[in-house]
């Protein structure tokens, strides 16, 4: 119990020239002589033994360590390995200050929240009041919002530290986070991979434990994608469950604030926390927010089946052709694994599947094209000096979108154009129903639905530099028209 | 819009010629010099255009005719900012006239991250007018984005309605003022949607604003924000404040008509309370579209949109010298010189110009605003709204014409909310109407217009008003010693009542204390007395006078007249 907070697994697990300097520096050296035994009166709560966040909370009520010890380890671990990951984009000054502060509370037996002393990654394009918050983008490059953007507002109001900004896909278009304009963050697993994208940062950064946990966004796979390149949990949240107050918009209707873990409790408590109508977002969710932490329960408490009788879907149009076949194996894995919990797995067919990327592509590029008009470099931003108001527009933009995101207003911009609006933006969001009807199918028949995050491992750094919305416009031109 | 405006100012000469529009940046804050463009546009235009000349026929009051053979069609845009406390997506108050940029926030300011959040104000306002305008409201309806760039608009979007307007289909009544004829007309009303205000660009003239960088009266001092440039600067106060934008049917025939709409539409918005109506602050504005077309002709000439109208009278003599300007270019055959293009009315020369050409349509990408929700009305809530409604003008004006009041007194008193409301205020404590129509329209107007006041200002309470003509139909004072009382009255407050005793102002109609008056007046002034009865009888306003004067103005006045003619010339 508790033991994920030693890391032994890590290490092994890490690759080689990553772990021989966590192993020079002894970063755990603390907590693993704090590493909590017995006398632990948990038990009967059965929390589950993987939660970093419980197994701190724990650590720190109970003064097995400090909430500044344990900053300082994980800020050492990653000052160790950000030269090689690059996945912060800015790293906090006020780290161990606020660790001070949850110190200073837990000695004054002060209350302090169910995420005090956690250290939290923040993807770079969720504001924060008192760090850059460029979105990848030299266009925001040096910009700091007046606002903590809500899900960074309720993290910190909890207790938990925002340790930096993690590196991205420019606003969030790519699945590499080769499209940042600042850097490149590589797979802790394989340096020479890619993290995935666009939350790249932010898994790679829970992946190598330089934070516990992180925010990501996801609008088209942004956060399952990356967490599954770098082993982590990563969890996309229905659309509206956690406020987009403070995420820089990429398309409205699609993005959605997301969580990694190393662990499905610390991704649950992580989405407890954030969760819940904001007066800000007027699309965020009034339903009520279940507590999705406490639901969870130690798999030895558990009887032999628990699962008995859940019925889950395998889409099948996620594991055809163009899926790895390691892919296919570990879901087929995962799938007999979920068998031998009591569910009932039958494969599911979406037949509208397939049109669920071009109308993705159509519908995202068109409103990206319209929220990233407002970086004209007017009120805030890197502005180029001009001659005339054309050329401010211009210059500036030019020089301070990238090349995926300058691709995508192009497209969305023409899809969004008189003669055009009908046979694109319409269309795609007439396909938007057809898949949304499919899906509400497949879930009237079945309690869940599975399907592989990717179809494929993380790929090589360079592989996949090509813009992908080229080639699904070109695709579309064919189809569409 | 303003993405054609933004092409004038690239192509506009005045740009090239003068390279002091020069963005540059200072001091690791980005500068921007633009030069006033709107205002530079039209007298360039005017050295280029072809020097058509027309006199306005009599600018301020007569009506124009329009040449025999011709018909001009009117349509109008009208935007109304309405008086929320607060703007239209974010809590901002609105402020008219408030230092530039103290009223923003970062949704107002289009920060990243910053999501629009409906003031449900602006719902309850647009349902008003929607039932005021006699509109079908629409109970599903949705915002859209409808995009451009341009400095004074931040998000590179405006909030606004495209294809789902809340309100369509309608109709205003209203009645034309009796010097131009009078006559009741009923213009339709296309849509009315709901929208938010872009910013203003303020230019200086020496192109320096750095004073106001270091105005602590700034809310907001954001490190990397810039939003104040050298020589020009957005100011973003009004970006976000609520607008309701009416478009009419094109059923105006001349300028006067079209002028009339539009007194008519801030009647309406002032009855309602959605806005101060107010055309000199920029609360009322009207974008007017002209076409003329030969009378046998069925198809619509080509339309001309004129801008910068900040009075009524301004509509008026900017439609009518733009149909005068196209009947003449159509009846010396040059129609094909009418353009589709935008022109500014310019008070000082009461002429229209150019402002720019129209290169095919504007393509504004609009698109539905994922950002918010759709807006759903219930009939329940459309209802609670129909009857908090107030009496509209047109109901007021046809109620008042019943009290046998002309249609001069109907028009001025159904004109201003807080006049009709005196009016019936003032009524229904049982005074005449025809009368107390007299007072307000007579004396109490006169004093609010020369003391700049208005009706609310005035001490005088409608209670106190039907009680002074009250006491003078009674006889209790003499309609002399009324009207004195009366500016008392307006300008302290006070009751009749008290004045009247206070100031021993009963009318004096005993005869024989007027006779005894009239005796001392006549032995004080022999001599006059002496010419009067030599035949010199203008005379008898002299004695009136005096007796006046020693009654201190309660004589009645009929009686002193009949009893000093008697005194006069009995010893004759």
């Amino acid at each position: 119990m508790l033991s994920a907070m030693q890391h032994p697994l890590l290490f092994s697990r890490f690759p080689r020239h990553i772990s021989s300097s966590f192993a020079k520096s002894r970063p755990l050296h603390i907590l693993s002589s704090a590493q909590p035994t017995a006398g632990l009166s948990v038990a009967d709560q059965s929390p589950p033994s993987n939660s970093q966040i419980l197994s701190i909370r724990h650590s720190l009520l109970s003064g097995h360590f400090t909430a500044t010890q344990l900053a300082e380890s994980y800020l050492n671990r990653l000052k160790l390995t950000e030269p090689q990951l690059n996945s912060f984009l800015h790293i906090s000054n006020n780290v161990l200050k606020e660790a001070q502060e949850i110190d200073d509370k837990i000695k004054k037996k002060e209350e302090v929240g169910p995420l005090a002393g956690v250290l939290v990654g923040v993807k770079d394009n969720i504001c924060t009041a008192d760090m850059p918050s460029t979105g990848g983008s030299r266009i925001l490059e040096g910009y700091r919002p007046p606002f903590d953007a809500t899900a960074v507002k309720r993290v910190k109001e909890l207790g938990g530290i925002v340790v930096g900004k993690t590196n991205l896909d420019e606003f969030g278009m790519g699945s590499t986070t080769e499209a940042s304009a600042f850097k490149v963050t590589a797979n802790p697993w394989d340096l020479s991979r890619v993290a995935g994208g666009s939350s790249g940062g932010s898994a790679a950064a829970v992946s190598a434990r330089q934070c516990v946990v992180s925010l990501g966004s996801d609008t088209g796979g942004s956060v399952r994608q990356p967490a599954s390149f770098c082993d982590v949990v990563g969890l996309k949240p229905t659309y509206g469950r956690v406020s987009r107050f403070g995420l820089m918009a990429y398309a409205s209707s699609l993005d959605a604030s997301g969580c990694f873990g190393s662990s499905v409790t610390d991704a649950g408590i992580l989405l407890h926390a954030i969760s819940g109508h904001d007066r800000f977002d007027a699309t965020s969710s009034k339903q009520e927010v279940p507590d999705y932490a406490s639901q969870f329960i130690s798999a030895t408490f558990l009887k032999s089946r628990p699962l008995e009788g859940l019925r889950v879907g395998l889409i099948r149009e996620t594991i055809d052709e163009g899926v790895d076949s390691g892919v296919k194996s570990v879901i087929h894995g995962a799938a007999s694994h979920l068998e031998q919990l009591g569910c009932m797995v039958t494969e599911v067919s979406l037949p509208s599947f397939s049109l669920g990327l071009p109308a993705y592509y159509i519908l995202a590029s068109s409103e990206s094209s319209s929220n990233l008009s407002r970086y004209d470099g007017v009120r805030y931003g890197n502005q180029v000096s001009a001659d005339e108001l054309n050329s401010l527009y211009e210059d500036s933009r030019a020089k301070g979108f990238g090349p995926e995101v300058k691709m995508r207003i192009l497209m969305g911009t023409y899809a969004l154009s008189a003669g055009y609006y009908d046979a694109y933006y319409k269309r795609a969001q007439q396909v938007r129903t057809l898949i949304w009807e499919s899906f509400k199918a497949a879930l009237d028949e079945n309690d869940i639905l599975i399907s592989p995050a990717a179809p494929s491992a993380a790929y090589k750094i360079g592989m996949m530099l090509t813009s992908s919305v080229i080639f699904f416009f070109f695709l579309l031109s064919l189809s569409f028209l | 819009m303003a993405s054609t405006f933004f092409r004038t100012i690239q192509t506009h000469p005045f740009l090239l010629l003068h390279p002091t529009a020069v963005f540059r940046r200072k001091n690791g804050v980005l500068r921007c010099t633009m030069r006033s463009t709107q205002t530079q546009t039209p007298t360039q235009e005017k050295q280029q255009s072809p020097q058509i000349k027309f006199s306005p026929q009599n600018p301020n009051k007569t009506f124009y005719e329009i040449p025999k053979g011709y018909e001009a069609i009117i349509g109008i845009e009208t935007h109304v900012q309405l008086s929320t406390l607060t703007k239209a997506f974010c809590g901002c108050p609105c402020n008219y006239g408030s230092q530039p940029n103290t009223s923003i926030c970062p949704v107002c300011m289009g920060l990243p991250g910053a999501l629009p959040v409906l003031n449900s104000k602006v719902i309850e306002f647009a349902v008003k007018l929607g039932l005021a305008l006699n509109c079908k409201l629409s109970l599903n309806s949705k915002f859209d984005r409808k995009q451009y760039f341009y400095p004074d608009l931040p998000k590179g979007y405006q909030i606004s309605q495209f294809d789902m307007p809340i309100a369509t289909g309608g109709y205003i009544d209203l009645d034309l003022p009796v010097e131009f004829g009078g006559g009741h007309r009923r213009f339709g009303i296309t849509r009315v949607h709901m929208e938010e205000d872009a910013g203003k660009l303020l230019h200086s003239e020496n192109g320096d604003y750095s004073q106001e960088i270091t105005s602590p009266t700034l809310q907001y001092v954001f490190c990397s924000f810039m939003l104040i440039f050298r020589g020009s600067m957005v100011d973003l106060n009004r970006a976000g404040v609520p607008l309701l934008e009416i478009v009419s049917e094109p059923d105006m025939r001349n300028g006067m008509e079209a002028a009339e709409y539009a007194a008519e539409l801030q009647r309406l918005v002032r009855y309602l309370g959605v806005s101060n109506g107010n055309m000199q602050e920029g609360s009322l504005r009207c974008d007017v579209n002209v076409s003329i077309r030969p009378v046998e002709q069925e198809k619509f000439g080509t339309k001309v949109e004129i801008k910068n109208l900040n009075s009524f009278s301004a509509v008026n003599r900017a439609i009518d010298f733009e149909i005068s300007r196209q009947v003449l270019l159509h009846s010396q055959g040059q129609g094909d010189q009418i353009v589709q293009e935008t022109r500014l009315w310019e008070e000082g020369s009461q002429e229209t110009f150019t402002m720019r050409k129209k290169e095919g349509l504007a393509d504004y990408r609009y698109f539905p605003e994922p950002d918010l929700p759709e807006v759903i009305l219930t009939k329940e809530y459309v209802n609670s709204i129909r009857n908090t409604l107030p009496e509209l003008p047109e109901m007021k004006r046809r109620r008042y014409e019943k009290m046998d009041l002309s249609m001069q007194d109907v028009l001025y008193l159904a004109n201003d909310i807080n006049v009709a409301d005196y009016f019936d205020a003032t009524i229904a404590r049982g005074a005449d109407a025809k009368l107390v129509a007299n007072w307000i329209m007579g004396d109490i107007a006169a004093y609010m217009k020369n003391e700049k006041l208005s009706i609310n200002d005035v001490k005088l309470k409608p209670d106190e008003l039907a009680k002074l003509i009250a006491s003078i139909k009674s006889g209790t004072i003499s309609g002399k010693i009324g009207k004195e009382i009366l500016f008392e009255l307006l300008a302290k407050g006070g009751t009749v009542k008290g004045l009247i005793d206070e100031k021993d102002l009963v009318q004096a109609i005993d005869p024989v204390e007027i006779g005894k008056m009239v005796d001392k007046v006549l032995s004080d002034n022999l001599k006059q007395l002496e010419q009067y009865r030599g035949g010199k009888t203008k005379l008898q306003g002299f004695f009136t006078g005096q007796v006046m004067k020693i009654s201190k103005g309660k004589a009645s006045p009929g009686l002193l007249n009949k009893i000093l003619l008697e005194k006069l010339n009995a010893k004759n």
